[in-house]
């Protein structure tokens, strides 16, 4: 550890202003501040700090993220032998996930991580770390089956277009990983619906064994196939396909606890989605004009990527209405939306991304509103006063 | 029958180093007083190096406002004006002399003064500038007259003083202050209290004010909670705040007739060997009152609490209005992976860190360390929990950072200072100085409005 630090210290002036490598510094400091917390001190303000910094918030996010990866990509290998008819084990299935799946993760980090340092150095800024959790969200939300050079294409025109105009991590205005998923499914939507992506193998024309069909839930209700919805413990725990993180509600909840508990997730938001999507789902029922509107509101939840996006996604901080009241009016247009979209709209069989990605250009609107009431509060004191 | 108020939203941050509740007396044999502690102010100088000044004796003059003077605490000699970047006045540092001189301003009951007359005494004693305004927590101004005038009887901050202690015994010097108060304005003058079991008598039995108690976390001591929740300031509202120890010191004007500046203060902080209450006067020298009392290491001597207090150095003096001097260690180390380890014995306001496993009753040895680097705003609803306010923070400080005069006052800048945001900043993950950014804008609006 002192060699380390004696290493930085000794080559740290290059990399300041002036010195050879001034290009860099901005990776140099990247890779600095991630070994070592930086020996910064207060010089005005509060003299004491919290020991959190945005380092230590993103990476709760990324443990939370862990339990959902980690049965993705198990489940990525128990869908492909289950498709070609063969018996793994459990580490058997997982490996053959991992190979899959890494992948994926890199290009996204690759990829991403590259626009980032390239605009860090440009601006002058540290780097930020907002995309160590979009880049392992990113291949959380694709079919495995996605293309390399497509996540790599997606993730730099979300993280450029999506991101870096708007001002980086702070400014932006839609989720960067969701964009990077919208930016695929209009693009290339191929590559990203139907029923031959969610399962590796199956787009290459593997031969199938009889009766399996690599459908996801949502897939066969978009159909109106519902007798061919899994059972409800299958969807619960996960072992149907679907995205690689998504599948598995178990896993989602487990990181929804952790996100909870250090209060980094807003439970707002969370809460709130959940109602909306209950909320229209009950009127659905009781309206009940189709078959599709008599699914009960615990099949929603558990089908396609809704909780995953109501934990993960719709909680982004930056993009996501900011304001405590704001977040209720915010979550619960989300969980509407998704519902609405996969309802009445046979076109998109999930709603989920698109709903949160709708209501990321609405949550300054209704901000606005918000702050507009306390606003209005505050001046309907001073008349009171005024008029006594 | 006083009113108990509840607040709910805050955080009490535990710190090692309390001050025992005991009172040393310690000469301090030097004292400052330092322009800079007064927001707006600019110095016009009335004495030069070498001149003996007695207690009460004025040294400098407001060039905006002439009538507000600043006065000596003790009678000694002028040794130093020490100036710093483009001549600005930092401190006029004053040896104490042997004897204890001081002005005679007259002893009379302030019962039997007109507002005038009060007003002119405390102006001409330099006693005057311990009465302070909201908005922009500046030195009031004696031609306005205030909706009303507020004494917060406690402090909320971490190892702050104990102002029961301060006043003890003290009962009819703080009734004389009060009494003068009171006819400055034609509101109430209140006195806000922690808890009826705890507070001293002196407060209790005080006449002439209206009691309310407060309950909860910091900062509900803070002068600017209390005047929210009791009488809001609304545009164009002028309170006033005076301190119990400045409220004594206005006392013993009227009483004694002569400006005595003792204060009684906490010294405290994990650096201190001996933390304890200091029996000292206004503007003394911080190592004089440390002598033979820190640990070893690189540390950092603030004036005030370790929230919004201010960094002075060793050889520097205490502020005009704190009654704490505090001392921690710097945190000018590189941690390893420090954001990655479980950091068992680290404070966090979230329960990102495993120390949320240990007693919520452990106190904690903070330095000075930043733990992280400046960020954009990225976290939302963590400053809404330790901000007591109907105001929204983070949209009040982007207004000051656009310097959105309109957006600032619909969004109720009126009614904080820079101490109220101190939690804000000190559980902040992004690192902004929010402080600096409120005293900004409460500097810029009232240059524009003025």
């Amino acid at each position: 550890m002192k060699t380390l630090r004696q290493f930085l210290d000794k080559n740290k002036p290059k990399f300041e202003k002036g010195g050879k490598f001034e290009k860099f510094g901005s990776t140099f400091d990247a890779f600095e501040t991630f070994l070592f917390v930086p020996n910064k001190v207060t010089f005005k303000g509060s003299h004491i700090r919290d020991s959190i910094d945005m380092k230590r918030t993103m990476s709760v996010v990324i443990i939370a993220l862990i339990p959902a990866l980690l049965f993705g990509m198990w489940n990525v290998g128990y869908q492909y032998h289950m498709s070609v008819g063969e018996q793994s084990t459990l580490f058997g299935n997982f490996w053959f996930g991992l190979l899959k799946t890494l992948p994926l993760i890199v290009v996204s980090y690759v990829s991403g991580l590259a626009v980032e340092f390239i605009f860090a150095q440009y601006r002058g800024h540290e780097v930020n770390e907002g995309f160590l959790v979009s880049g392992i969200l990113i291949p959380m939300i694709v079919p495995v089956t996605t293309p390399l050079w497509m996540v790599a294409v997606a993730t730099i025109f979300a993280v450029v277009i999506g991101k870096e105009a708007f001002g980086g991590t702070g400014m932006n205005i839609f989720n960067p990983a969701l964009l990077t998923r919208a930016f695929l499914f209009f693009a290339y939507p191929a590559q990203m619906s139907g029923d031959k992506v969610w399962v590796y193998g199956l787009n290459e024309g593997n031969k199938v064994v009889d009766g399996f069909s690599g459908a996801t839930p949502l897939g066969n209700a978009g159909i109106e196939m519902f007798d061919k919805i899994p059972p409800m413990m299958d969807m619960f725990i996960g072992t149907i396909p679907g995205s690689i993180g998504e599948t598995s509600k178990i896993a989602i909840l487990i990181g929804a606890a952790i996100l909870l508990f250090t209060g980094i997730g807003s439970w707002r938001i969370m809460l709130a989605t959940v109602l909306g999507a209950v909320g229209i789902t009950l009127l659905f029922n009781a309206v009940a004009a189709n078959e599709y509107m008599k699914i009960d509101p615990l099949t929603h939840l558990m089908m396609g990527g809704f909780l995953f996006g109501a934990v993960f996604m719709a909680t982004d901080p930056v993009t996501a209405a900011q304001t405590n009241r704001g977040k209720w009016i915010y979550g619960i247009l989300i969980g509407i939306m998704a519902i609405l979209i996969r309802v009445l709209n046979p076109a998109y069989p999930e709603g989920m991304m698109l709903a949160i990605l709708l209501m990321n250009t609405f949550a300054p609107l209704i901000d606005h509103y918000v702050i507009q009431a306390n606003i209005s509060k505050r001046l309907k004191r001073t008349k009171l006063v005024v008029n006594k | 029958m006083s009113k108990t108020i509840t607040i709910r939203k805050g955080l009490d941050i535990n710190l090692v180093g309390e001050a025992a509740k005991n009172i040393t007396e310690i000469d301090a044999g030097m004292f400052a007083i330092k322009p800079t502690d007064f927001h707006g102010v600019f110095p016009k100088l009335l004495v030069s190096e070498g001149d003996t000044v007695k207690a009460g004796t004025p040294l400098f003059y407001d060039k905006y406002r002439e009538n507000i003077k600043f006065t000596s605490p003790v009678s000694g000699t002028v040794v130093e004006l020490r100036r710093g970047a483009k001549r600005v006045l930092l401190e006029i540092k004053i040896q104490a002399g042997s004897t204890n001189d001081f002005i005679d301003f007259g002893k009379t009951d302030p019962d039997k003064l007109t507002r005038a007359q009060i007003t002119e005494k405390l102006l001409d004693s330099g006693i005057w500038p311990m009465i302070r305004q909201r908005p922009y927590n500046v030195i009031a101004n004696p031609d306005d007259l205030p909706k009303a005038i507020f004494i917060p009887g406690f402090d909320s901050a971490p190892l702050a003083p104990d102002y029961n202690l301060v006043v003890e015994g003290k009962s009819q010097i703080f009734q004389a202050g009060i009494n003068a108060l009171r006819k400055l304005t034609d509101g109430k003058v209140h006195l806000n209290l922690r808890d009826a079991k705890n507070a001293s008598t002196v407060f209790r039995d005080c006449r002439n004010v209206e009691i309310t108690y407060f309950e909860g976390p910091h900062p509900a001591g803070n002068v600017g909670v209390q005047i929210n929740k009791i009488n809001p300031i609304n545009k164009g509202d002028i309170v006033w705040h005076v301190r119990p120890s400045e409220v004594l010191t206005i006392g013993k004007l009227f009483t004694e007739g002569r400006f005595d500046a003792e204060r009684i203060i906490a010294l405290t902080g994990s650096e201190v060997l001996k933390p304890q209450y200091i029996k000292t006067k206004i503007g003394a020298s911080a190592r004089n009152l440390t002598q033979n009392n820190l640990s070893a290491g690189k540390l950092r001597f603030i004036s005030g609490n370790p929230l919004s207090g201010s960094k002075i150095d060793r050889e520097g003096y205490l502020g005009f209005y704190d009654s704490q001097l505090t001392i921690l260690p710097e945190g000018d180390y590189h941690e390893f992976f420090g954001w990655a380890l479980p950091g068992l014995g680290k404070f966090s306001f979230s329960r990102t860190f495993f120390s949320w496993l240990g007693s919520k009753k452990k106190k904690y040895r903070l330095d000075t360390n930043l733990h992280g680097g400046h960020r954009a705003f990225v976290m939302t609803g963590q400053y809404e929990q330790v901000f007591p306010y109907d105001i929204y923070p983070m949209q009040l400080l982007k207004a000051i950072l656009a310097k959105n005069i309109d957006q600032m006052e619909n969004l109720g800048i009126y009614e904080v200072d820079e101490e109220d945001f101190a939690l804000c900043e000190f559980i902040d993950t992004s690192k902004t100085e929010m402080q600096d950014i409120v005293r900004e804008g409460l500097d810029f609006l009232r240059k524009e409005m003025n």
